[in-house]
């Protein structure tokens, strides 16, 4: 492995608009701007922007946290508060937080919220989160805007006109009130013309892993380049030049054959792995680390498709701007049915031409976990594609285990090794 | 009045039948029957009754079938139902059964309608997505529309078109039904020495897998039997079990509970069969509206609807004053998010309330009662112990 890691311009681009973002968060009570807590799938950005609203995002907090190895301080706050072992992290690193102080990624203490904007996409949790925030913040404002499940597989008119009337008659009212300004469409088109850009970007992004080798990590990086979009910035300038730029510095390393870059520098591709499930946010250089210690590179990753499925074709559409909302909502990853995340999965095992599928499955989370055990199982029997199986938490120390991770990992590992042997024989025979 | 013991356990065999029997009899009697399968919490049996279908509970399989392939299913990590729910479905204990409706009350019943799907269970699977927006025109609306899309599916079972005539009389049938229970509780509240907790429970859940028919007259021989001056009050406090709305506490920790001390005058366990606060409307030309506006506006409290406006919290405690009980005992199954994280926010208000609680997690399979046994015992003779110094 190489030992260049130099910060690559668009890794300054992010980190800039991201303290840029927590500066205005933090001088929001002086500069009177409005705050909005909301979740990442299924979020509103383009409307936040068009109303000039900045928005914290709690499931954002909480991974940093994690990051920041404050979660299990914060998790042991909520279970003091009466929070159950066995329920969401992120809720419980949330309310922990708040009970600490709110005191953000940057150190300054988060603003308390003037809205709280419950898109509740994908995951039942959410609509308990909130009520529980709505106790921590008495009389802030709640939008509801619930988000119906792809329970056919598909998007009905019926789902889309639900969830337009919900914009139009609960969301958006509710911005009015609380920003005192009036939607103005052309500011909210303009917005969506960025996001459209922006998301034709980040599909190119994505699929330069079909290269090889890969030159990205679309799970270990993925989770930065998703970043912007999931912070708040779809629909900025700041974000497309940052795409822009990302994508530059990507192409160059396909160009040159270069591989993902690593916290230890450019690993060499191994293995291509499809990741379901989200990382463990705790001990994420050391879970990365088992990775590319053994070669083995993410090309595709369903966990950075909860902020939203762009590489389906979905669009956000100037010419339908409150229709393209819902159907943004209703396309996030952890919002589809089973049989379209065995579909998705499969596809990318194709497309990127992975060695095998690894699931991490979170304690967690059952939206992602509840139901993942059929999946691997279908694909297993569908694509004779090996699957690996670990098991995590997203911010609870308690529930990452180094070494049953990594025992499980030298297993696959060693398993596609063999396969690899087994079918270069096979061709050779033939 | 037909003999109760013999009621009783005719209900008892109802509710437990993992074969579903009486569902499987009743289908077989009239060929354009259909059987609909339903997972908790709650889902409006009006549409199928009106459409020549029985509603069948699907609550899991408790303590009384091994779990083997389950388990291989699901995690850990997730709670008990779906797998006894799945060992049915692999073991042909639901092949009768035409369409599963898994109505949206968290990730685990929604990927269990996946799971479903993917098994080809049935001749459809429906994930019934509950508004969470309560305006008629928009959440009401997109209620129908759900509600409509099932009659569809069971139409292209059966042929049998539902008329606003045939829905009106499943409604009426429901509405007496919704009220017999409620006046089965409210005479149990005063008097919960007459039925015991486990009796009354087989009553509810027999009801969820016969028709309303004959659940109804099987409700009123019981209301009538409550009605007779029997048994002797015991010294029990009043208690209110908040929590099991879906995976169902297993018989033995019904009756440890009661043992320990404590009469259950009102519970979750079976929230569906008594979901309404009041009639629906049932002489109306659009009866499908008059169930969507019944949901918008008559809808009990429940952990799988939002509430903010109307705190559950709030609602619970209301609930302990009207019925006049000594406390509460939160019992959520092991690993349900809905159950649990509302916890604090109803703990909070139980707090501001000057309410007594306990709260415990169980499985369904539990079968060790012995540590909660001495929960609830202490519970109960602490607030037995504070009446009385309170009086002296
Ligand atoms: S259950 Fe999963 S999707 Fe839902 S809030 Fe928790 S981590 Fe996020
Ligand atoms: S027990 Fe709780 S978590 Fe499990 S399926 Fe029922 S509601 Fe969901």
């Amino acid at each position: 492995m190489s030992k260049e890691v130099e910060k690559e311009k668009s890794m300054v681009l992010q980190k800039e608009m991201v303290a840029r973002l927590f500066d205005e968060l933090s001088a929001a009570n002086e500069t009177g701007k409005k705050v909005v807590y909301t979740f990442v799938p299924g979020n509103l950005s383009e409307l936040i922007l068009a109303f000039d609203m900045l928005p914290v995002y709690p499931e954002i907090n909480a991974l940093q946290s994690g990051m920041r190895k404050l979660s299990g301080n914060y998790i042991r706050e909520a279970e003091k508060f009466g929070h159950s072992e066995d329920v969401c992290t992120y809720v419980k690193c949330d309310i922990g937080m708040m009970l600490s102080g709110n005191i953000g990624p940057t150190g300054k203490k988060l603003p308390d919220p003037d809205l709280l904007l419950l898109s509740y996409t994908g995951c039942f949790t959410f609509m308990k989160w909130f009520e529980n925030l709505e106790k921590l913040y008495p009389g802030v404002p709640i939008a509801m805007l619930h988000t119906p499940y792809q329970e056919s597989g598909k998007i009905t008119p019926d789902m889309t006109e639900y969830m337009v009337k919900q914009i139009k008659e609960e969301v958006i009212p509710k911005m009015e009130l609380v920003s005192g300004k009036k939607l103005d469409e052309e500011k909210l088109n303009a917005i969506i013309q960025n996001s459209i850009e922006i998301e034709d970007l980040i599909v190119k992004i994505f699929d330069t892993t079909k290269n090889v080798p890969s030159p990205i990590d679309a799970y270990f990086a993925g989770v930065y380049y998703i970043g912007p979009i999931n912070i708040g910035f779809r629909g900025t300038k700041d974000a497309v030049d940052y795409y822009t730029e990302l994508l530059k510095e990507i192409e160059y390393r396909v160009e040159n054959k270069l591989g993902p870059v690593t916290p230890e520098g450019v690993m060499e591709e191994r293995f291509r792995l499809v990741v379901e499930g989200p990382p463990n946010w705790t001990n994420f250089r050391e879970f990365w680390k088992l990775f590319y210690d053994h070669g083995a590179v993410v090309v595709a990753s369903t966990y950075t498709k909860v902020g939203g499925m762009h590489d389906l074709g979905f669009r956000h559409d100037v010419k339908r701007p409150f229709e393209s909302l819902a159907e943004y909502c209703m396309n996030c990853y952890t919002n589809l049915n089973l049989t379209q995340r065995i579909s998705l999965l499969s596809k990318y095992i194709k497309d990127y031409n992975a060695d095998g599928l690894l699931v991490n499955s979170i304690k967690s989370c059952n939206s992602f976990s509840a139901g993942q055990l059929i999946m691997m199982r279908k694909i297993e029997e569908d694509l004779e594609t090996p699957v690996g199986f670990i098991e995590s938490d997203l911010v609870d120390p308690r529930y990452f285990s180094f070494s049953n991770i990594k025992n499980r990992l030298d297993s696959f590992f060693q398993m596609l090794d063999q396969r690899r042997v087994i079918l270069k024989d096979k061709t050779a025979v033939i | 009045m037909k003999n109760i013991d013999q009621i009783l356990e005719h209900c008892k065999e109802l509710a437990f039948d993992l074969e579903f029997s009486y569902a499987k009899n009743w289908k077989s009697a009239q060929t354009d029957r259909v059987l609909i399968g339903y997972m908790p919490i709650y889902f409006p049996r009006e549409i199928t009754h009106a459409a020549n279908a029985l509603a069948v509970g699907i609550l899991g399989t408790g303590d009384r079938k091994q779990i083997i392939k389950g388990d291989a299913f699901y995690q850990s990590y997730i709670c008990h139902i779906p797998r006894g729910i799945i060992e049915l479905a692999l073991d042909g204990n639901l092949d009768e059964i035409d369409g599963f409706i898994f109505p949206s009350i968290c990730d685990v019943i929604r990927n269990l309608s996946g799971t479903f799907q993917i098994l080809k269970k049935g001749k459809f699977v429906k994930y019934l997505d509950y508004p969470q927006n309560f305006l008629s025109h928009i959440g009401g609306k997109f209620y129908k529309t759900e509600l409509l899309h099932i009659l569809h599916e069971i139409q292209k079972i059966n042929n049998i078109e539902v008329t606003p005539e045939k829905l009106n009389n499943s409604i009426k049938l429901y509405n007496i039904n919704q009220r017999l229970l409620k006046e089965i509780y409210n005479i149990r509240q005063e008097y919960p020495w007459r039925i015991s907790f486990e009796n009354l429970y087989y009553v509810v859940r027999a009801g969820m897998v016969i028709t309303v028919e004959e659940h109804n007259k099987i409700l009123e021989d019981v209301l009538e039997f409550l009605n007779i001056n029997n048994g002797e009050p015991m010294d029990k406090i009043k208690v209110v079990i908040s929590g099991a709305f879906c995976e169902q506490p297993p018989i033995g920790l019904i009756k440890t509970i009661e043992l320990a001390g404590c009469y259950i005058v009102d519970d979750d366990l079976l929230l569906g069969s008594r979901w309404m606060k009041g009639d629906v409307a049932d002489n109306t030309d659009d009866p499908l509206n008059a169930l969507s506006e019944a949901y918008m506006n008559l809808s009990t409290f429940s952990s799988s609807v939002y509430s903010v406006g109307k705190p559950k919290g709030e609602q619970l405690v209301q609930l302990i004053k009207e019925r006049n009980a000594d406390g509460i005992i939160f019992a959520a199954p092991s690993f349900c998010d809905p159950a649990l994280l509302d916890l604090p926010v109803m703990q909070k208000a139980c707090d501001d309330a000057n309410i007594r609680y306990i709260s415990f997690q169980y499985n369904e399979n539990t079968g060790q009662y012995k540590v909660i046994k001495e929960q609830v015992g202490a519970f109960s003779d602490s607030i037995k112990l504070w009446e009385d110094t309170v009086s002296s």
